[in-house]
């Protein structure tokens, strides 16, 4: 009876793994639940129940006073991590691997790094903003401060981010960083449209997944996940606005 | 009348070039997008791809009719389904084509607009865009939706047939 109950033990924390490097990746909420579940389910324990918000992860074993629950901090976009999960869960499901060797590859996925590096995140923004300006019929001249403003809003929204851990402040600082890219280019002559320079290279930064995913969320019945990740977004809005908004203010 | 005609070649050939300065830019945009979420390689192509022909379609339909609410919705329906069926083929969760493609329907600029409004006191603007930013974030989800509603009606429809022809 003991052995039993330290098993369920195990399964709920691999369980619980799987779904916090989920969740901190950026999956979908019933995603979370249901890989969860799954993840029970194909090591023998139909009977759990998963309740996810953005915050934390509540997972329990009917029958068994199992419950375990984690709180998720920080939150981020790494779809890689998403997809070897899914994988796992799969390979899990199919009966390929068990418990003990589920678990090890989890924490290999949990501690795995991104796949590029700082400086091709960099180019890559500064190559979307520029193309970004094109694709809302911008004039060609305005695609090289574009790409500049771009380039350096991602690289501050990596640095201040390091720098202080607080979403708020690194998001507020970049935008500021490229509205005052986007205003020097403007008074040096080199740009000409400032709006559309702005939204051109802030877009990287512009919460327009978790905006989606929120509504989505709400429509799907995940009511508590979908306020909270829209108050997130909102938040985010909010500080890229106000970094705007205060470069405007050295016209 | 050659006049007219040279005058119509160059309208097409504008309409040409603008057409494929949109498709390489989106393909670009999308996929560089995919780097920033760290997609692994493979799908970054096939996403970049749906993002194009989404673009496309959300271009053509703007240029069409002028609405934003009919041009986005069409848009994501079109990238949940090629989403869907790419996920489907390479086993792979879906966010993972449709992510980059939404990037550029969502009113993120609109957003922007929106914050940049209510910071310099004009606040009636501000609800007034803002209630359309939402509007829209609400097409892409249902595109999204739809979308797997009828994904999910025809592959219950497709069990139900070789159900019936085993027997």
């Amino acid at each position: 009876m003991k052995n039993d109950q330290t098993d369920f033990h195990e399964v709920a924390s691999v369980c619980v793994l799987a779904g916090k490097i989920l969740l901190q990746s950026g999956a979908e909420t019933y995603r979370v639940e249901d890989t969860m579940n799954r993840i029970a389910q194909s090591l023998s324990v139909p009977e759990a129940q998963s309740f996810v918000t953005p915050t934390g992860i509540i997972f329990s074993i009917e029958k068994n006073d199992v419950t375990q629950l984690v709180r998720i901090k920080h939150r981020g976009t790494d779809l890689r991590k998403v997809t070897e999960v899914n994988s796992l869960s799969r390979e899990i499901a199919a009966g390929k691997i068990g418990l003990e060797e589920a678990r090890k590859r989890l924490k290999i996925i949990e501690r795995s790094t991104r796949v590029y590096s700082d400086r091709v995140q960099i180019f890559a923004a500064a190559v979307a903003s520029g193309c970004f300006l094109l694709m809302f019929l911008g004039r060609w001249t305005d695609f090289f401060p574009a790409f500049i403003a771009g380039g350096t809003g991602q690289a501050g929204a990596i640095y201040f981010h390091r720098l202080t851990k607080i979403k708020f402040f690194s998001e507020f600082m970049s935008s500021l960083l490229v509205g005052l890219i986007a205003l020097f280019s403007i008074k040096t002559g080199v740009g000409a449209e400032l709006n559309k320079i702005i939204i051109a290279s802030v877009m990287p930064l512009v919460p327009g997944v978790p905006i989606t995913n929120a509504v989505r969320d709400v429509m799907a019945g995940d009511l508590v996940s979908g306020i909270s990740k829209s108050a997130e977004a909102g938040l985010t809005a909010f500080a890229i606005g106000i970094g705007v908004a205060l470069s405007m203010a050295f016209v | 009348m050659r006049q007219f005609r040279t005058r119509i070649r160059v309208k097409g050939m504008q309409l040409f070039i603008t057409v494929l300065i949109q498709s390489i830019t989106s393909f670009l945009a999308t996929a560089s997008f995919g780097i920033i979420y760290n997609i692994p390689r493979r799908p970054l192509i096939q996403g970049g791809l749906i993002g194009m022909v989404a673009w496309m379609i959300y271009f053509a339909l703007v240029a069409w009719r002028e609405n934003d609410f009919l041009a986005t919705m069409t848009a994501s329906f079109v990238i949940a389904i090629l989403s869907q069926i790419f996920a489907r083929i390479y086993k792979n969760p879906v966010t993972l084509y449709s992510v980059s493609g939404i990037i550029p329907l969502v009113p993120g600029g609109l957003t922007y607009t929106v914050m940049r409004h209510a910071a310099s006191d004009q606040y009636e603007m501000a609800i007034h865009l803002g209630e359309k930013a939402l509007v829209l974030s609400g097409a892409i989800a249902m595109g999204l939706i739809f979308a797997e509603v009828l994904y999910q009606a025809v592959n219950r429809y497709r069990h139900k047939l070789k159900k019936k022809s085993v027997r």
